[in-house]
């Protein structure tokens, strides 16, 4: 008996230790389908500070292998065993949609770091660091409009995000005066993009726009440069990274995409205002993995640590962390986030607005001989 | 669609057919003779190219570190045992190929000797497995061999993604020859995949039909009691049947490394869609595997112009209709013993 009660007593001191430090939650997609973007969202954590605002920070990163139930069942063990204060995360549209009415029925804050359509009203604890798909496309299809693009045609995957980039891709060009002429879909683990993309050339576009991501993202444009198109060719901001210029090689050549400042970086104009921010961080990251890791998701990771960073010190002051009053609190406080210069934009939220973003946070760039060069 | 669109159709069919082709052949033959299903076959796809991949780019390849594991269990079992003859296949020849690798991924090696290595060590994990997997289950029902078979997929799909993270590769091509044929244009490296591909399914004739470890192998196939009778030793037949799937695993891998980017869980469907060729064969007739290889390759490429966001379930639904005919037309047939 005394032995229990020995034993319970030092729990108590134990999980009373706990609560003191902030913990910060994160669910990625390490293994599974989209693995390659979830390396770069993890990496991040690795350059993140130990403490913020005097409190000790613990991350805990948990893996949902791209599977939106595993997702929801790892948020439910974070709220109830963890006890975390907010969410970086998922990075998974669907994932992020899953998650988001536990995370807000626990009034637990969650920065989604993968674009979904959010309802400030109905769900006020979601908050998004991701340039939502809308505003990235605009900045293509305007660019499209500025070379005189008539016609477009589209290949992407057959998935949630090929149809978020065709459905944003659509609703621009129907604006600007351009008629999307074909709309072919592959999977990601397809081998080879050749009979969509034929399809889509026997309609001759000026122009074809590709909703693809990561590797995969280079199949149709592999075929699209074996067919000797000439036209113009366009991605969307999930192709941009390393790995697609190194596995697509000389046939993704000349491609045009839109993308966060921090891709680029080292060839920001001093006026950016994100320069500071992303060029610290990429030059952490890179420190810790090599230049091969320079990837928008990493960014993603960094805002979402860069807006808790902003809005815990307000939070800290009316409650202690582990408590739903400083969950409550940090809510409020992420809401009044005005002008907060992360690596992809510039932040400014508000009761109706959880992302903040405005045309700060994209730029174009054209790959040139095998590099990302900002288009000024 | 003009005649151009087909015959560009066509040529992209026939040229993952012919991988499908292999693929199929491979899988019937270890089924054949283990009664396994060898759905892993597929990442041994992913593994060959992203070996091949990691050497040109001046890294050692991860999977042979798991051969090398794999054997160095072997060859302490063997020992244990008091086999020593275990140490040349178990212990010199692993050791052999791991220098030959570190040095043509230090030094830099010609394309071809470094495909040849890659196929080397894929085609050896095959008997490994076979060994380590499904041997000690013995004479275990199909569907246990089948359950094991997915668990030893998740495995390897964990170990790729581990060994050689998860953004695909492309390797340079075999060449760069393009040629003109009335109105199409063949590329130089399709015509090296079905090239392969035949002269694959030669040697495998000629294996089967006029060497005596072929015929072994086949008796096995057809009877393994008898075959047991008359001293072919099960395990042996097994592991050579294995190796053989997993040569043709190796080799489809290194042929389409070029054409697509190939990641860790790339290989994964090529296999399965090698498995719908086999399943159009009855898993058990080789010609018709090969025609079905083909069928499929084509009903891919094809559907894929139509119907792209239904490519794959097109090509899979033809499992249904397959499957109908075989049972209607097989009727009452026992499970071999």
């Amino acid at each position: 008996m005394r032995l229990f009660v020995t034993a319970a007593l030092m729990a108590c001191l134990v999980t009373n230790a706990a609560f003191a430090q902030i913990k910060i939650g994160a669910i990625i997609s390490i293994t599974g389908p989209t693995a390659a973007l979830g390396v770069g969202y993890k990496n991040a954590f690795a350059t993140f500070p130990d403490t913020i605002d005097g409190k000790s920070v613990t991350y805990i990163i948990r893996d949902d292998a791209a599977d939106a139930s595993q997702a929801v069942s790892i948020a439910q063990r974070m709220i109830e065993e963890d006890h975390i204060d907010a969410l970086i995360g998922p990075s998974l549209t669907s994932a992020a949609l899953a998650v988001q009415p536990i995370l807000n029925a626990a009034k637990v804050p969650m920065i989604a770091t993968s674009p979904l359509d959010y309802d400030p009203v109905k769900y006020p604890y979601t908050f998004s660091a991701v340039q939502p798909v809308g505003l990235m496309v605009d900045a293509v299809v305007a660019d499209m409009k500025k070379r005189g693009v008539k016609t477009l045609g589209y290949v992407g995957y057959a998935d949630g995000f090929g149809d978020q980039v065709f459905d944003a891709t659509k609703a621009a060009a129907v604006k600007d005066g351009i008629e999307v002429v074909a709309n072919e879909r592959y999977a990601r683990t397809d081998t080879s993009a050749e009979s969509q993309v034929l399809k889509v050339l026997s309609k001759k576009p000026d122009a074809v726009m590709i909703g693809g991501s990561g590797t995969p993202g280079t199949l149709p444009v592999a075929a699209l440069h074996r067919r000797n198109y000439k036209g113009l060719v366009y991605g969307n901001h999930g192709m941009v990274s390393p790995a697609f210029l190194k596995v697509g090689g000389p046939a993704v050549d000349g491609i045009i995409a839109v993308t966060g400042p921090v891709v680029v970086f080292d060839q920001l104009p001093d006026s950016a205002p994100t320069k500071g921010p992303a060029t610290t961080f990429m030059t952490a990251l890179i420190g810790k993995f090599g230049p091969d890791s320079v990837s928008p998701f990493a960014g993603y990771s960094e805002d979402g640590l860069l807006l808790l960073q902003g809005a815990i010190p307000t939070a800290l002051k009316s409650a202690q962390p582990g408590t739903e009053a400083f969950r409550v609190a940090l809510r409020d406080a992420l809401e009044k986030t005005n002008g907060l210069v992360g690596t992809h934009g510039v932040y400014t939220m508000s009761p109706t607005n959880h992302n903040g973003m405005d045309d700060r946070a994209r730029v174009l760039v054209q790959d040139v001989d095998g590099q990302w060069k900002l288009i000024p | 669609m003009d005649q151009t669109i087909v015959l560009a159709l066509l040529q992209d069919g026939l040229t993952t057919g012919a991988i499908y082709v292999l693929l199929a052949v491979g899988l019937l033959i270890a089924f054949s003779v283990t009664r396994v299903i060898f759905i892993p076959q597929g990442d041994l796809v992913s593994f060959a190219a992203l070996s091949l991949a990691a050497m040109i780019g001046h890294q050692v390849p991860g999977t042979l570190w798991l051969l090398d594991g794999l054997c160095a269990i072997a060859l302490v079992l063997g020992l244990a045992r008091g086999r020593w003859r275990s140490v040349l296949p178990y212990g010199a020849a692993p050791a052999v190929l791991t220098l030959a690798c570190w040095a043509a991924s230090r030094y830099g090696a010609p394309s071809p000797v470094m495909m040849v290595l890659a196929i080397v060590v894929v085609t050896a994990l095959g008997p490994l497995l076979y060994r380590f997997a499904y041997q000690p289950l013995g004479e275990s029902s199909m569907l246990a061999l089948l359950i094991v078979s997915m668990a030893l997929h998740f495995v390897l799909i964990g170990i790729g993604l581990y060994c050689f993270g998860a953004e695909g590769v492309s390797t340079p091509a075999l060449t760069d020859a393009s040629f003109s044929i009335g109105s199409a244009d063949v590329s130089g490296q399709s015509l090296c995949v079905g090239g392969v591909c035949v002269l694959m399914v030669g040697l495998l004739r000629w294996f089967f039909v006029r060497t005596l470890f072929g015929k072994a192998l086949r008796a096995a196939a057809s009877d393994r009691l008898g075959a047991r009778l008359i001293g072919v030793d099960h395990a042996t037949s097994g592991q050579a049947a294995f190796a053989l799937a997993s040569a043709a695993a190796a080799i489809s891998g290194v042929l389409i490394a070029p054409i697509t980017p190939l990641s860790y869980d790339t290989g994964f469907e090529i296999g399965l869609k090698g498995f719908v060729a086999a399943v159009i064969g009855g898993l058990a007739s080789y010609p018709i595997a090969a025609a079905g290889a083909l069928l499929v390759g084509v009903l891919e490429s094809f559907s894929g112009f139509w119907a792209s966001e239904y490519r794959n379930v097109i090509v899979f639904s033809l499992l249904i209709p397959v499957l109908v005919w075989l049972s209607l037309a097989r009727g009452d047939s026992e499970d071999r013993a």
